[in-house]
């Protein structure tokens, strides 16, 4: 567990396993109703804990509709735009993605949708692959403070937020941890 | 996760921990993969500036700094010996500092003088690549060696390898006992006792003379050009006496184990170190040392000129 920052207030759970599983399984319904060929779509995760995401919502896409969903790795470190202005650099992974991607619809997933830096990283990534069919966007919570035009297709869970709030996740293949979502607020 | 790369320069592999080495194995698997893409550039360095720096010539590490910067996004300017103002009589830290004044960000740097690296390195701030210096040491060169040996072996740690060749004059046998000991491999120089110092023993390494006794036991065997530009003396009889004694021909590598690997960095001398049929043969992988040159160089440009060094 990490450590609460000093003046902190203790932090307030906002979703449970339960809650998760839900929200997931909410998502692969819509994903399911809104790609009527589901064998062109690639859930492709934003590592690490959108690529747990990414599992989850195609284990519900199975169930639901007895589909067999791709899922793939995009990897943002190596597109960031804040490279050089930090003093720890980011870990870069390989992606991987199914090729060619023409013909494809790629949802990347993430956990929390914040400045949307990183999902505006990621389409750059996914861009050097080919051109998709379309690029669509689910997270489990989106926090708000926008800092360009991206708006996800798929949403778990809206939460209002202000920009010094910590939003933390946790789930239990990513982090060893049970799955959990909290919101720690400033004092 | 800890901080695992923290330095704006890379000079050689003595001073890198293991942890360090296997950082950057594990970084250059992402840039490996880039190769394979579409469009083969990421914006990672985009606006920097990397100035390859070649007093002594080179072409192949040169391209593949070169190519692995413009992969990254990074300008790139290049300057030999013959072309810079070194030839007027300018220092080589006058001529560093003029290129830091140009705001460049990485100087990758080739010199015939060991330490050259180091003594600019303490007195720039842009970041320092050694690309070679003198027969010190050439730190890209044994990082894509570990990872082509990584890659085609699964691990490094247990493995026997043997370095064979002109063990005194090469940086790239320098460089590698560093590397290979830190990650656990036993390592066995091969070569006439002129060219392998009795000092290579403190290192932590074997020596033998008889390349027989030493093939059918390596899981990898790693040649060495016979470097003619830099033996002023004579240090074995002859090349036909070298070929006859040391030389990887095709009747000695049939006493390899058949998973052995066949590596060297290049330039090849056909039919000296090595007989074409070898070198081209199904154990060698001297054409993959060359495509993981390029991801390596990637790795290290992106964590050395990557940080914020202020």
């Amino acid at each position: 567990m990490k450590k609460p920052r000093q003046n902190s207030s203790p932090a307030v759970p906002i979703m449970d396993a339960e809650a998760i599983g839900r929200a997931l399984r909410r998502i692969a319904h819509e994903i399911n109703e809104r790609n009527p060929r589901l064998e062109e779509v690639v859930l492709a995760g934003i590592p690490a804990r959108g690529e747990e995401i990414a599992r989850r919502i195609a284990g519900f896409i199975r169930e639901i509709a007895n589909a067999e969903i791709e899922t793939g790795v995009i990897d943002v470190a190596m597109h960031r735009d804040d490279v050089g202005t930090r003093s720890t650099l980011p870990v870069v992974r390989a992606s991987k993605l199914p090729l060619p991607l023409e013909d494809h619809t790629i949802i990347i997933t993430d956990d929390v949708l914040y400045t949307g830096r990183t999902v505006r990283a990621a389409m750059d990534a996914i861009n050097s692959f080919g051109r998709p069919a379309r690029i669509q966007l689910a997270v489990l919570i989106d926090r708000g403070h926008r800092e360009l035009p991206i708006r996800p297709d798929y949403v778990g869970k809206n939460l209002p937020t202000a920009t010094r709030d910590q939003i933390q996740v946790r789930l239990q293949q990513t982090d060893n941890e049970a799955d959990a979502v909290w919101l720690e607020t400033e004092s | 996760m800890t901080t695992r790369w923290t330095r704006k320069d890379l000079l050689g592999l003595r001073e890198l921990s293991a942890d360090e080495i296997n950082f950057v194995l594990e970084t250059a698997d992402a840039f490996k993969e880039v190769g394979t893409r579409q469009i083969k550039k990421v914006p990672a360095l985009r606006g920097k500036t990397l100035v390859n720096f070649f007093v002594e010539p080179s072409t192949r590490t040169r391209i593949s700094f070169e190519l692995a910067a413009f992969r990254l996004s990074a300008d790139v300017i290049n300057i030999s010996a013959t072309t810079s103002s070194l030839t007027k009589g300018e220092t080589l830290k006058d001529t560093a500092r003029n290129l830091e004044a140009l705001h460049a960000d990485i100087l990758v740097l080739r010199h015939s003088s060991a330490g050259a690296p180091q003594f600019l390195a303490s007195r720039l701030k842009a970041s320092l690549i050694n690309a070679g210096d003198g027969a010190h040491e050439h730190p890209t060169q044994a990082l894509l060696d570990l990872y082509t040996i990584r890659e085609h072996r699964g691990k490094i740690d247990g493995l026997h390898v043997a370095i064979i060749g002109d063990i005194l004059f090469s940086r790239v046998a320098r460089s590698n006992i560093f590397g290979l000991l830190k990650l656990g491999a036993r390592v066995t120089l091969v070569g006439p006792s002129t060219l392998i110092p009795r000092d290579f023993e403190k290192l932590g390494v074997e020596v033998s003379h008889k390349i027989d006794d030493v093939l059918p036991k390596a899981d990898v065997v790693n040649l060495l050009r016979i470097q003619h530009e830099r033996q002023r003396r004579e240090y074995f009889p002859g090349l036909g006496e070298y070929i006859r004694l040391f030389g990887l021909t095709k009747a000695r590598a049939k006493l390899l184990k058949p998973d052995c690997l066949i590596m060297h960095p290049g330039p090849i001398n056909r039919g000296v170190e090595i007989d074409s049929d070898v070198a081209d043969g199904v154990q060698s992988v001297i054409l993959d040392q060359v495509t993981n040159g390029l991801a390596v160089r990637m790795a290290v440009l992106f964590l050395c000129g990557g940080i914020s060094t202020q």
